[in-house]
């Protein structure tokens, strides 16, 4: 279920490594946990960011939770086509991407596909 | 995000039914409940346009009976229970003596002697205690608390009526709103009532939780071709808030009154004595100083529950119950606000996570269906 080509973080995020910048988005989980997504938040191109740091919001009928990033970095791009469209989180969180970032330093300590799929049994 | 239930929560006699539908559970009030099947904004759709099945077993019912049964009754509650026949409900309240919510309750009454109320399931044992306390020297009237005796099923929606009426002998097109009667229902002995907390039409099943399976496995069956799916606490929360059904513990608990919560139609201003009756007499005559009103978030935000409502730059009340209306399609809620600033059309601001957003007073309900 969960690509092999991304990354994950215990915090339920993925990101996509590789390529000028990275990008992040929630995992197939975090959508289910949510349920019907209706607000998203997304910060300012340009911002810094660090490892571990809330990035936005995402909001549900049910909830709302933090986005936090997978990686330090600065924010390229947001997606807000997906701002506009929010449900698209629950019918294609893997393929959803919030943000682009140009990473810094490592991105080590990140889960495989294997590893995350493990820690949401 | 919520954390799965724990293995101590009490379970409901549909538990297993709600794990076999692949339903997410929560802890509500001390229970395992389900609060999705396949998302709240399916489910709530469903109950508009078709129709949901509910599990409310959690919800507890504490029977009055005795000579004196409603001289009780009348004291404890708001509304006047002497206005009801046998066989018919009506909405109040528990009050303290300051006239806030003990709880707020549907009453039963099953016979001339013989009441049953509806209590929320986070406040079972602490209305059964009040209930007890303050009916002694009443003379002959006792309390039982009776909440294990009963499931209670609730099937919500434009095609519930027809979808029960398969199932039963009982003529459930003459059970008026807010009446009730006794049958059968796929061969079970239950009381069918005409009530609800959607804003649809819709039944209430009392059933004994030993058969309460049988009875929700026949009611989906019957509705399968109509559309009617398991809906849980979830698209419950969305549906009453759009009817501007309170919720007790979010719009009102001990520190608001009846007035302040605008439900002084489940007061019956006509009755001797109640409790906290002085006080809510004195507020209807020189009126509350806040009051809950409906509001509808002007920009892209959704207030919820304990977020801080400002007027003017001064924070001036609080945000009782909020969310994004998935039939209506907008971000409304409920909250507390001083009255003189709960005309319709007032702009106030919500503090949303540390941004003042701008919303405005609507009038109550949001939602109300076509007869």
């Amino acid at each position: 279920m969960y690509p092999a080509d991304l990354k994950y973080t215990k915090d339920h995020e993925w990101v996509r490594l590789g390529g000028a910048d990275a990008r992040v988005g929630i995992t197939e989980y975090a959508q289910k946990q949510l349920g019907d997504v209706v607000y998203l938040e997304l910060p300012q191109v340009g911002r810094t960011l660090k490892k571990g740091e809330v990035f936005g919001t995402i909001e549900s009928v049910k909830a709302v939770s933090e986005l936090y990033s997978p990686v330090d970095g600065e924010v390229t791009e947001v997606n807000s086509a997906l701002v506009q469209r929010p449900e698209s989180v629950n019918s294609d969180p893997h393929g959803s991407w919030m943000i682009a970032v140009r990473v810094r330093g490592e991105s080590g300590d990140l889960l495989s596909a294997d590893q995350y799929t493990t820690l949401t049994k | 995000m919520t954390q799965p239930a724990s293995g101590t929560l009490k379970k409901t006699p549909l538990h297993a039914r709600h794990r076999a539908l692949g339903a997410r559970m929560v802890d509500f009030a001390g229970w395992d409940m389900p609060v999705e099947y396949t998302g709240i904004v399916d489910e709530h759709m469903a109950v508009r346009t078709r129709a949901g099945l509910f599990d409310v077993s959690h919800m507890g019912e504490i029977e009055i009976a005795g000579a004196d049964a409603l001289k009780a009754v009348q004291h404890i509650t708001t509304n006047d229970a002497s206005r009801l026949s046998t066989n018919q409900a009506q909405y109040s309240a528990l009050t303290t003596s300051t006239g806030t919510f003990v709880d707020d309750v549907l009453t039963y009454r099953l016979a001339d002697d013989h009441f049953m109320l509806v209590v929320n399931a986070s406040n079972i044992i602490k209305d059964f205690n009040w209930i007890s306390q303050n009916i002694q020297g009443i003379g002959d009237a006792a309390a039982v608390n009776t909440s294990s005796r009963y499931a209670l099923i609730a099937l919500q929606g434009p095609v519930a009526r027809e979808v029960l009426q398969t199932l039963t002998g009982v003529d459930v097109a003459r059970i008026k709103y807010y009446w009730f009667s006794t049958g059968e229902v796929a061969g079970v002995r239950v009381t069918i009532s005409r009530t609800g907390y959607t804003g649809e039409d819709g039944f209430e099943v009392f059933a004994p939780p030993s058969a309460a399976e049988r009875v929700w496995d026949a009611i989906l069956q019957a509705g399968k071709s109509g559309g009617v799916v398991p809906a849980g606490l979830g698209a419950r929360d969305t549906l009453r808030l759009e009817a501007a059904m309170r919720l007790y513990g979010n719009d009102m608990d001990e520190t608001t009154t009846v007035l302040e919560a605008d439900l002084g139609w489940i007061v019956g201003w006509k009755k001797e004595e109640f409790i906290g009756a002085d006080v809510l007499r004195a507020q209807k005559a020189s009126g509350t100083s806040r009051k809950l009103v409906g509001f509808e978030m002007l920009e892209r935000a959704i207030g919820r529950h304990g977020y801080d409502a400002y007027v003017g730059g001064e924070k001036a009340g609080v945000v009782t119950s909020g969310t994004q209306t998935p039939y209506l399609k907008k971000a409304i809620g409920m909250a507390y606000l001083p009255s003189d600033r709960t005309a319709a059309g007032t702009e106030f601001e919500v503090d949303i996570r540390g941004r003042r957003t701008k919303a405005a007073v609507v009038p109550l309900p949001f939602y109300k269906r076509a007869k």
